[in-house]
């Protein structure tokens, strides 16, 4: 699919395939049902699978929220520990995906546009946070930056504290983020020609202009996707947090914690409170990032023409 | 279609494979019982399961197999009220049981009067662990509320054994000469802000204090202090005993419902009771847990050292109660982490 664009101009348009569609904006719009078969059964097993999946599990979220009344629902999601929960998952959560798309995308950058010994080894490292199981996480890197660790001994006489405290709950989200945001962004590079940028460099642009109207417009719709992901498992994580956070109330203590803690008092209705809260500002946030992402899909000439 | 066809009968194949496999094990007659325990028992249910399932073929010529498992006992509790096939409980605290009875009925609420001793085989209690030779001279609660010493305990909000400990200083605080209410609570106020961190479980604690090297002195299960000293070195840590501590009753129960289900009520009943026999009281005695017998307890005088125990029940009237006033959303344990307190 992608070898048939590779190679064409920046500036010109992916041309229709077979005259029928127009765009794939198009076509989206209208589900022509006639031209493909087995729409009714691909739709069935997905709604299906959708259901069983993911709707089901979280309509169970609601209604058992759905017994609380009025006062002691906010009571639970409204209190000022929880307020401070919120705060700590979700502004951790988006210092983690900021620094996880610049670093994640110069990760990607380096490893698809040089070649170096080492490469496929440092390639397959990059997936290793999806894989490690996310309590052995927490526990190495705790071990790294307490007081005498390797890592913690160099800044605690700076004054910087990383474990046990809220950058610590920062790092742990760095570290199991990173991966989505560098697989999301290296396909795209790989498709991005390398004749473009040449092409912009003979047509006299600068090293700087190219990079921001030939290769950031490109990057930016995946850069935004890994943003996206890596933010959302930040804001869910638990096990790796738990241990570097040090868990102390409306400091470092983050909202799964909260959620664990309330269920701990078999407090379920509490704790599926809370987790309708996360799921509702993680959705908002989600669905803004989609939107933005569309909209640069749009402006950006190139955006998703490789893909 | 013919494709489909063969794939159809490899799953087939593959099937019947797997039932004949399972087949035999049921033929053969075993008894299995599932004990859902709390974390630091390992060792302890390992021989406990051992020890029994010798007696038992002798006693009966069954065979029986048990199969464990461990967590948070917060978190056992909740999966046995959500449907875990639980033979029998042996949980961190009467609390946890409790919840399981109301919330699921699959037990009756007595369930604590029906084995003696609060249905409690074994007991423990909290110690602390200090570093060797004892830099900041710890000798008894009172060191732990000093400023300047760092504390390291687990989260009375997640872990059971954080809860037997929190009691355990409020407990202290309020026996004092002229202490009361409101000066157990500044006192506990006081301990629990030079803790930096709050593990989510006691073995969490044990390894921030043990391996991390954070803090003076680890408010620990003496069974896990025990466990930690032996095997992280005598010459590292030792274990102090302050004057005064709270009796820490962990309980077991059948559970009802499953072992009618499962047919396996008598088994499950001896099972339970075999703890309370000679040789159980022996076997928790090896893992570091206080033995119920007299006989038992005054071999091992030596192993135990004499701590004036107070329970539950004489200070804060029952687990529903302290769990009410200290532990829930509000309680006194949260108001110590009120901004500004």
């Amino acid at each position: 699919m992608t070898g048939l664009v590779l190679g064409e101009p920046a500036s010109v348009p992916t041309p229709p395939r077979n005259g029928l569609r127009p765009s794939l904006r198009e076509a989206r719009r209208v589900p022509s049902r006639g031209s493909l078969p087995g729409f009714g059964l691909s739709l069935g097993i997905t709604l299906t699978f959708l259901s069983l999946v993911v709707l089901i599990p979280l309509s169970g979220l609601v209604w058992k929220t759905a017994s609380l009344d009025g006062a002691s629902l906010a009571r639970a999601v409204l209190s000022p520990r929880a307020l401070a929960a919120y705060r700590l998952s979700f502004g951790a959560a988006l210092v983690a995906g900021l620094v996880n798309v610049v670093f994640g995308v110069l990760l990607a950058w380096v490893l698809t546009r040089y070649d170096f010994p080492g490469r496929s080894l440092v390639d397959a490292a990059i997936d290793l946070p999806f894989a490690l199981p996310t309590a052995v996480a927490g526990i190495a890197l705790t071990t790294l930056y307490v007081e005498q660790g390797w890592l913690g001994r160099f800044l605690e006489p700076h004054g910087i504290k990383v474990a046990f405290a809220p950058a610590g709950v920062a790092v742990a989200m760095v570290f199991v983020g990173l991966p989505f945001v560098v697989r999301t962004v290296q396909p795209v590079l790989m498709d991005l020609d390398l004749h473009m940028e040449e092409v912009a460099a003979t047509l006299g642009a600068s090293r700087f202009y190219t990079l921001r109207k030939v290769i950031v417009p490109a990057v930016l719709p995946a850069a935004l996707t890994g943003f996206a992901l890596a933010f959302a498992r930040a804001v869910g994580e638990y096990g790796s947090v738990v241990f570097i956070s040090g868990n102390m109330p409306g400091r470092t203590e983050i909202a799964p914690l909260l959620i664990v803690t309330k269920l701990e008092q078999f407090d379920y209705a509490g704790a599926t409170a809370i987790a309708l809260v996360m799921l509702l500002a993680s959705f908002v946030a989600l669905f803004a990032i989609n939107i933005l992402q569309s909209r640069i899909g749009r402006v950006g000439r190139i955006g998703r023409g490789s893909r | 279609m013919k494709r489909v066809l063969a794939i159809g009968l490899v799953g087939l194949g593959l099937t019947a494979l797997l039932a004949t496999r399972t087949a035999p094990a049921r033929a053969e007659g075993a008894v299995k019982l599932l004990n859902v325990s709390y974390d630091p028992t390992r060792e302890l249910y390992q021989d406990v399961n051992t020890a029994f399932g010798k007696q038992w073929q002798q006693k009966t010529g069954q065979a029986v197999s048990i199969s464990q498992s461990h967590g948070g006992s917060g978190k056992q509790a909740r999966s046995v009220i959500d449907g875990l096939d639980a033979d029998v409980v042996t949980l961190g605290l009467a609390y946890d049981i409790d919840a399981i009875a109301a919330q699921s009925g699959r037990l009756a609420k007595d369930w604590q009067k029906r084995l003696p001793d609060n249905s409690s085989p074994y007991t423990s209690t909290i110690v602390f662990v200090v570093r060797k030779g004892n830099p900041k001279a710890i000798r008894d609660w009172d060191d732990l509320a000093k400023p300047g010493t760092v504390v390291v305990a687990p989260n009375p909000k997640t872990s059971g054994g954080a809860r037997w400990a929190y009691l355990a200083a409020w407990g202290y605080a309020l026996q004092k000469p002229g202490g009361g209410e409101a000066s157990a609570r500044e006192f506990v106020r006081k301990l629990y802000k030079n803790i930096p961190v709050l593990d989510s479980g006691a073995r969490g604690s044990t390894t921030t204090f043990g391996q991390r090297g954070i803090g003076d002195v680890l408010v620990s299960w003496e069974n896990e202090a025990y466990l930690l000293v032996n095997e992280l070195g005598k010459d590292k840590f030792q274990i102090v005993n302050p004057s005064v501590s709270i009796l820490a009753e962990p309980p077991v129960a059948v559970v009802d419902k499953n072992v009618d289900k499962h047919g396996t009520r008598a088994v499950a009943e001896a099972y339970l009771k075999f703890l309370y026999t000679e040789e159980g009281q022996e076997i928790a005695v090896k893992n570091h847990y206080r033995p119920r017998s007299a006989a038992v307890a005054a071999k091992h005088a030596g192993d135990f050292p004499k701590i004036k125990l107070f329970t539950i029940d004489q200070l804060f009237g029952g687990w529903q109660k302290a769990q009410a006033t200290h532990f829930a959303d509000g309680g006194t344990f949260d108001q110590i982490y009120q901004p500004g307190s």
